[in-house]
């Protein structure tokens, strides 16, 4: 019997994964001492100039070690600045999650607007091409200028950015809806409700889950920036702090974070998605 | 009075390089109750437009058209329409899409209610068994189906059938038509039909309305299709009255139906209405 694909994909990226690993081992590995250090200035700079030339980066079991302690307590609290990464991932979802839902909340009905109205269409298109474009990093001082508190900013910084593709998708998505269902809608006397609810949206949702998607997408990769500038709790915060603390490992632990995280808002969200779409 | 009937009808479009084009003008015509009209005549002399008028789908340049006695002036749940494309909803099951035109139509019904009448409808056109599948699921015969049992889930007065059965095969083409004509005569429903195919006109139409050709298109006749309406299809070419009328359909598309339009035919002051198939039998029996 042949192994199945995924079978042999899987071995395949467990292979890559090892290979990584044995790269970045090697790359990392302490080299021999061919340089001397005076013992007075290992005296003076303490510990970490004589153990000779070792790499500030960690080592793949260096990464490990860390790794298996930020899983082991991700929940510690020991004030401000020390927080388990399980607590900053915490701040940094909910976050997301509050903009995002804001965001949910005003671009597919304002998309629906737009899309049922060619003029809406057209004279809102200048603007929304205006404002889509920017950074919203761009937004953070005038956001904390306006709404003078750092968590609201960021947050508003989520919802700004991630309106965008929504808003767009829903407007695509109302305003292509095939003549033939609407020509059903007519024949059958719905009411303007009833053929929003019952065949606009269902026949729209496809391309507004789409927007949907990417927006989850872009407001994560948008929170870790956000953090970093705001600071206080979150991820990015922990990323930027870790930096200032000159902990490679400990920044390694909250990319690989940042990604797992990533990866599991976008696969719930193609779980929905899944429903939602039809087959023609 | 006629139960539907149609005056004067005229449709201008306007064209893209500028000024407009009259598609069909003095277009006039009766249904009456129970009756099977077929509509004949090639592209862009303006059948589809026609029924969107009547369906309320599009409106017309002049003219009128009453149903009942009452102005048709939008679309209405009293007017079944299938469809050329089907149009189903995907996102729906079969029994769903039937369902939901169900309830629009009694918006006070139970939900057991309106799934026992879809499912009436849905078993009438043959399709039990695959209530719970999708349009994706289905074969392009069987979503037709489901369009024709959408359209008479309504309880139309009149059901308008645009060119339903235009993309299907010729085996599947036949047992659809076969079950339609079934169905209409078994529930007296007044169908208005467009088609291109004559043999479908003949098997299925009490009456067949000839277009001339487009631009300033009209009734060019009303052929009375003098079959027996118990009509079936293995034995419908053996009719003495088969082959005329079928000969008098072809001979019109394929020879006059520019007649008019090439000024060779004077435009008909009220619709003609021929019999093509009684001469034939006056010539049978002179034999």
């Amino acid at each position: 019997m042949k192994p199945s694909q995924t079978l042999v994909a899987g071995l395949l990226s467990a292979l890559l994964l090892l290979t990584f690993l044995l790269s970045w081992h090697l790359a990392t590995m302490p080299k021999a001492a061919d340089q001397v250090v005076s013992d007075e200035y290992a005296l003076l700079v303490g510990g970490a100039a004589a153990k000779g030339q070792e790499s500030a980066f960690p080592t793949p079991a260096q990464f490990g070690d860390k790794l298996v302690e930020a899983i082991s307590d991700p929940f510690y609290d020991n004030g401000p600045n020390d927080k388990g990464i399980g607590i900053q991932l915490g701040y940094s979802i909910w976050r997301v999650l509050v903009g995002f839902a804001a965001a949910v909340i005003v671009a597919i009905p304002l998309g629906f607007m737009i899309g049922m109205s060619p003029l809406m269409t057209k004279a809102l298109d200048p603007f929304i091409q205006v404002l889509k474009p920017i950074s919203p990093l761009a937004w953070m001082p005038l956001a904390l200028f306006t709404l003078k508190d750092s968590n609201v900013s960021a947050v508003f910084v989520i919802f700004i950015c991630s309106i965008w593709p929504m808003l767009l998708n829903t407007t695509l998505g109302v305003s292509s809806v095939r003549k033939d269902w609407l020509d059903v809608a007519k024949t059958l006397e719905l009411n303007p409700f009833r053929k929003a609810i019952f065949v606009i949206l269902p026949a729209a949702g496809p391309t507004i889950m789409t927007g949907i998607r990417i927006s989850i997408g872009i407001a994560w990769l948008v929170i870790v920036a956000a953090e970093m500038l705001v600071g206080g709790t979150g991820i990015g915060y922990f990323v930027w702090n870790e930096w200032n603390n000159l902990s490679i490992s400990n920044i390694l632990v909250a990319v690989l974070a940042i990604g797992i995280v990533g990866m599991i808002l976008d696969s719930l969200v193609a779980r929905v998605q899944k429903h939602i779409t039809y087959k023609d | 009075m006629s139960f539907l009937k149609v005056e004067k009808l005229k449709k201008i479009y306007p064209v893209r390089t500028g000024g407009q084009v009259t598609v069909f003008e003095d277009v006039d015509f009766n249904i009456e109750k129970g009756e099977f009209i077929c509509i004949v005549g090639h592209s862009g002399c303006g059948k589809t437009t026609i029924l969107n008028v009547l369906a309320g789908l599009e409106t017309q340049t002049a003219g009128h058209v009453f149903m009942d006695g009452r102005e048709i002036s939008g679309p209405s749940l009293d007017r079944g329409v299938v469809f050329q494309t089907h149009a189903l909803m995907p996102w729906l099951t079969v029994k769903g899409n039937v369902a939901f035109a169900v309830r629009s139509r009694y918006p006070n019904w139970t939900a057991a209610k309106i799934n026992e009448h879809a499912m009436r409808f849905i078993d009438m056109v043959n399709l039990t068994g695959s209530e719970e599948k999708r349009p994706s699921e289905l074969s392009g015969g069987m979503k037709q189906r489901v369009g024709i049992a959408r359209a008479f889930a309504i309880d139309p007065k009149m059901l308008l059938l645009d060119e339903p059965f235009g993309a299907l095969d010729a085996l599947t083409r036949g047992s659809i038509q076969d079950e339609l004509l079934t169905i209409v005569q078994d529930t007296g429903q007044t169908v208005f039909m467009i088609t291109h195919d004559v043999d479908e006109a003949i098997f299925l139409a009490d009456k067949v309305i000839l277009m001339s050709n487009g631009p300033m298109a009209m009734i060019a006749e009303i052929v009375v299709n003098t079959l027996p309406r118990n009509r079936r299809r293995a034995t419908l070419h053996h009719e003495p009255h088969y082959y005329p009328i079928r000969n008098h359909l072809v001979d019109f598309l394929v020879n006059r139906a520019s007649d008019i339009t090439n000024g060779i035919q004077e435009r008909p002051v009220e619709p003609l209405f021929v019999s093509p198939g009684l001469s034939a039998s006056a010539l049978t029996t002179s034999t």
